[in-house]
C-alpha cells in the first residue's frame, strides 16, 4: 500500500497527486512513467511522472479524469492509500546537450511536458514553450511554464485565454520567424502530436513525441502497447515512451487507444450514475 | 494386492458442456479410494526407471508405497522433501513425457498415474502444520521473480536458514502460475497456499519491485545480499511479423491470458477489460495456445487453433489437446497465417492464410511445413491471439554489468552444473536461461541453483 501525501485539482478534470513511494522517487527521471492500481480490484494504469522528490520520497502524477480508474483515483485524498505503485518505467528523455528546444504541451500533456522543460532550463538550454488548452478553465501549470521558459506562447481554442489558435499555429510562426531548434518536444493528445509532427516534417525540424498507449505490465510482457514506428513494431513501455515524431503511425495508435472505449463507458456510467459525458476525448 | 488394470484409474472431471461456462478446475482429483486403487498399480520397482525422468528427483515408488499403506502424511513427507510445490506440479507437469514415460507398466498398457497421485497427496495435506522454521544463518539472498524457479530456489534456501527476499515485478506473486496458467488448470487458491507455506518458512515477497528498473542487481549486492538468483522467466512475447499485427483485436497470448487470469477479466464486474469476440483464432500449438483457446471458449467465443504442421507435431500436452477438443475448440492444421485484415475502424475482420504440406525434417527435427501454391484463403474472425512463444526480458541483462546473454536473449551460464552466470554471485535458472520451457524444468533449475548458492556462500564463510 502506498500513501497519498497531497492532492489538488488543477482544473475541474485534472488532478495532481503525490504518493509516498521512496524506491520509485529515488530512481525517477523526466520522461519515465509509473503504473498504479487505485484499489485491490483496480486496473493497472500507466501515468507519466510529473515530479519526484527524492528527499521526501514522494512521486507526483498529474492525470485527467477520463474513465473509471481515474474517477476512482480522483476520489481519494491525502492520507488515503492506493494499492499498487510501481516504477520507474520506460527510458528517460534524452535531453543532455540540447542548446535550444521548443517544448509543446497540449492539455493534460503539459503535466508531462513541464518537468522536461524544467530540466532543460536547469541545464541551461534555451526553452521556448507553446502550451495549448481548449479554454481558460482548463489551463494548468501556466506560471510554472513561464518560470522555466525564455519564451512562452499560451494558446486556446476559443481565445478565452492567451492567443486564439492551435499550438501548431504558434509553432509555425516561430519557425517562419527564423527560430531553429535542436529539438521540438511535443507532448499532448495523439492528434496534436500528429499535427505537430506533420508541420515540423515540412520544415525538416527534428521532433520527439511521448507515447501513451494502453498497457498492462509496463515491462515488455504484454505487448499491448505496441506501435508502428518507421514500419517496425515497437513497445512503448521498453523502447519508449519517447519516439521520433516523424516516424510514428499516429492513426493506428488512435485506433488502438479506442479499443476498450465501450467497456470504459459502461463502467463509468455505473460509477457516476450518469451518461459518459467525460469519456472519449 | 496389486492392481493389474492396464489403464489408469480415471480422474473425475467436470463435463465439457458445463466447464465451458465457467473457470472452475476441470480435473477434480482422486478420492482416497481412487488414489489407493491407482497406487496399487505401482509395482515398486527395485531400480525405478521413473525417478530418472523427474527433474527434481522425487522418490516416486517410495511415496506411492505410503499411499498403499494409507499413510498420506508419510507420502507427503517423502514428496515434499524433493518437491516444494507438489500441488502445482501434480497439475501442470508434463508427466507423460517425464516420469510416466519411463514407467515399467507402459511396456503393456498405461503408466502409473504419478501426477494424479502427487496431486492427491499434496491436496490431502495442504492444511498440515508447517515445518518449524530453521535457525537463521545470518546471510541474505535475493531471488528475482516469483515464478516456479524463483519459488523453488527461495524455498530451498530458506530451508537452509537463509533470509530470502523475492522481488516480483507485478502486484501479485506467482509469475506464470498466476498470470499465465488459467484458473481451470491451476486454481489460484492452490498457488496462494504454496506461497503461504514459503512465507511460513520466512521468505519475504516484495511485489511491485522491478529488478532492472526499481533496483539493479548491483544495488541488491550493496543492500547486503550475498548472492542473487535470477528467475525472471521468458516474458517477452513473440509476434509473427506479418502485416496487421497492431490492429485492434490482436493480442499476444501473454496479454490475453494476463487480462483474463491475473486481472480476472472473465468476471462480470471486472474493471480490466478483454475483448469479448464472437470468433477467436489462436495461432500456435503449444500449451499456451491451448490455455488461450480454452479461456476464449469460456468467455463465449467460437475458437479456432491455427497451426502450420499436423496434429502429430503439436507441442502441447496430449491432455490439453484432448480437453480443448472436448470443449469444442476447432483445429485448423497445416495452415499458416500470412496477414491480418481489418475493417476501416482498425478492428480485425479476418485472418488471411495459406495451406501447408509437410516436407523433410528441419533443424528442430520436425517436418518442415512447405506452402502450397495458390492455396490462400480467409478465416473470418474478430480476434487473433499470438501464442508462438516468448523470449527472456532484457531489463536485467541491460542494466547489469558482466551479465552475458546469447542471441536469443537467454542468460549465459558460465557453469551449467551450478547455474552460475557470467557474473560472480549471480545464479540463474528457468525460462530466463532456457527460453520458454516447463514449470518443472524451472523448478529443477531453481533447486540446483539454491544448492550452488549455499556452497558459494559457505565457501566464502571459511
Amino acid at each position: 500500500m502506498f500513501q497519498i501525501t497531497a492532492k489538488a485539482f488543477l482544473n475541474p478534470t485534472v488532478v495532481k497527486m503525490s504518493v509516498h513511494a521512496p524506491e520509485v522517487a529515488a530512481k525517477a527521471q523526466p520522461g519515465q512513467f509509473i503504473i498504479l492500481r487505485a484499489d485491490a480490484d483496480g486496473e493497472r494504469i500507466p501515468l507519466t511522472m510529473a515530479e519526484a522528490d527524492r528527499a521526501k520520497g514522494d512521486v507526483t502524477v498529474i492525470f485527467q479524469i477520463v474513465g473509471a480508474e481515474t474517477t476512482i483515483l480522483s476520489r481519494k485524498n491525502a492520507g488515503d492509500f492506493i494499492e499498487d505503485f510501481v516504477g520507474p518505467l520506460g527510458i528517460p528523455s534524452h535531453i543532455e546537450g540540447l542548446k535550444k528546444v521548443c517544448v509543446i504541451g497540449g492539455g493534460v500533456g503539459c503535466a508531462i511536458a513541464y518537468p522536461v522543460a524544467k530540466k532543460l532550463h536547469e541545464q541551461g538550454t534555451i526553452v521556448h514553450s507553446v502550451i495549448g488548452f481548449r479554454n481558460r478553465e482548463l489551463v494548468i501549470l501556466e506560471d510554472e511554464f513561464r518560470a522555466v521558459s525564455d519564451l512562452l506562447r499560451l494558446m486556446s481554442d476559443d481565445g478565452s485565454v492567451g492567443e486564439k489558435g492551435l499550438v501548431t499555429n504558434a509553432l509555425e510562426e516561430l519557425i517562419l520567424a527564423g527560430e531553429k531548434y535542436d529539438e521540438v518536444i511535443a507532448i499532448g493528445p495523439v492528434i496534436m502530436m500528429k499535427f505537430v509532427s506533420a508541420l515540423t516534417k515540412k520544415y525538416n525540424q527534428k521532433t520527439v513525441v511521448s507515447m501513451n498507449p494502453i498497457m498492462i505490465d509496463g515491462t515488455g510482457m504484454c505487448g499491448g502497447c505496441r506501435l508502428l514506428v518507421d514500419g517496425a513494431v515497437k513497445f512503448a513501455c521498453v523502447d519508449g515512451p519517447d519516439f521520433d515524431g516523424h516516424l510514428v503511425d499516429y492513426d493506428l495508435l488512435m485506433k488502438r487507444n479506442s479499443m476498450y472505449r465501450e467497456h470504459e463507458q459502461a463502467h463509468l456510467c455505473r460509477l457516476t450514475g450518469e451518461g459518459a459525458a467525460v469519456v472519449g476525448k | 494386492m496389486a492392481n493389474k488394470s492396464l489403464v489408469k484409474t480415471p480422474i473425475p472431471e467436470l463435463q465439457p458442456e458445463i466447464r465451458v461456462t465457467n473457470f472452475s478446475e476441470v480435473a477434480l482429483g482422486y478420492t482416497p479410494e481412487q488414489a489407493k486403487e491407482e497406487a496399487d498399480r505401482c509395482l515398486g520397482c527395485k531400480k525405478p526407471p521413473c525417478v530418472a525422468g523427474c527433474p527434481v528427483g522425487v522418490q516416486i515408488p517410495e511415496f506411492i508405497a505410503k499411499i498403499q499403506e494409507d499413510d498420506i502424511e508419510g507420502a507427503a513427507e517423502i514428496l515434499k522433501s524433493k518437491n516444494l510445490l507438489p500441488a502445482i506440479c501434480g497439475r501442470v507437469c508434463p508427466q507423460e513425457t517425464q516420469c510416466e514415460a519411463l514407467c515399467i507398466r507402459t511396456k503393456k498398457g498405461e503408466s502409473v498415474g504419478v501426477g494424479r497421485l502427487e496431486r492427491f497427496v499434496a491436496d490431502a495435506t495442504l492444511d498440515a502444520a508447517p515445518p518449524p522454521r530453521p535457525a537463521a544463518n545470518g546471510y541474505k539472498v535475493a531471488v528475482v521473480g516469483s515464478g516456479p524457479s524463483g519459488l523453488t530456489c527461495a524455498g530451498e534456501l530458506a530451508g537452509r536458514g537463509y533470509a530470502v527476499t523475492i522481488f516480483e515485478a507485478l502486484h501479485k506473486a506467482g509469475g506464470v502460475l498466476v498470470y499465465g496458467i488459467p484458473e481451470f488448470r491451476l486454481p489460484k487458491a492452490i498457488v496462494a497456499r504454496e506461497l503461504q507455506s514459503l512465507e511460513n518458512l520466512g521468505v519475504e515477497i516484495k511485489t511491485n519491485s522491478i529488478v532492472g528498473r526499481t533496483f539493479t542487481v548491483d544495488e541488491l549486492f550493496a543492500q547486503g545480499f550475498a548472492a542473487v538468483f535470477i528467475g525472471s522467466g521468458a516474458g517477452l512475447p513473440s509476434f509473427l511479423g506479418i502485416p496487421g499485427e497492431a490492429y485492434n483485436g490482436v493480442y499476444s497470448a501473454n496479454e490475453y491470458l494476463t487480462r483474463i487470469n491475473l486481472m480476472k477479466a472473465y468476471e462480470k464486474d471486472a474493471r480490466t477489460p478483454v475483448q469479448r469476440a464472437k470468433r477467436v483464432c489462436v495461432i500456435g500449438g503449444g500449451n499456451v495456445a491451448m490455455d488461450a483457446a480454452r479461456c476464449a471458449r469460456r468467455i463465449g467465443a467460437e475458437v479456432t487453433i491455427v497451426y502450420r504442421r499436423t496434429e502429430k507435431e503439436l507441442p502441447a500436452r496430449l491432455e490439453e489437446i484432448h480437453h480443448a477438443k472436448e470443449e469444442g475448440v476447432v483445429f485448423k492444421l497445416l495452415t499458416n497465417p500470412l496477414r491480418i485484415e481489418a475493417d476501416d475502424k482498425g478492428w480485425v475482420k479476418s485472418l488471411h492464410c495459406q495451406a501447408m504440406k509437410l516436407g523433410e525434417p528441419d533443424a528442430s527435427g520436425r517436418a518442415r511445413p512447405i506452402p502450397i501454391e495458390g492455396s490462400e484463403f480467409d478465416v473470418e474472425t474478430e480476434c487473433v491471439v499470438m501464442a508462438i512463444g516468448n523470449s527472456p526480458n532484457p531489463l536485467i541483462s541491460q542494466t547489469t554489468e558482466g551479465l552475458e546473454v546469447n542471441r536469443h536473449g537467454c542468460l549465459v551460464l558460465a557453469d551449467e552444473e551450478s547455474m552460475l552466470t557470467t557474473r560472480q554471485g549471480v545464479y540463474a535458472g528457468g525460462d530466463a536461461v532456457t527460453g520458454a520451457a516447463t514449470v518443472i524444468l524451472a523448478m529443477g533449475a531453481g533447486k540446483t541453483a539454491a544448492q550452488s548458492i549455499d556452497q558459494y556462500i559457505r565457501a566464502d564463510r571459511v
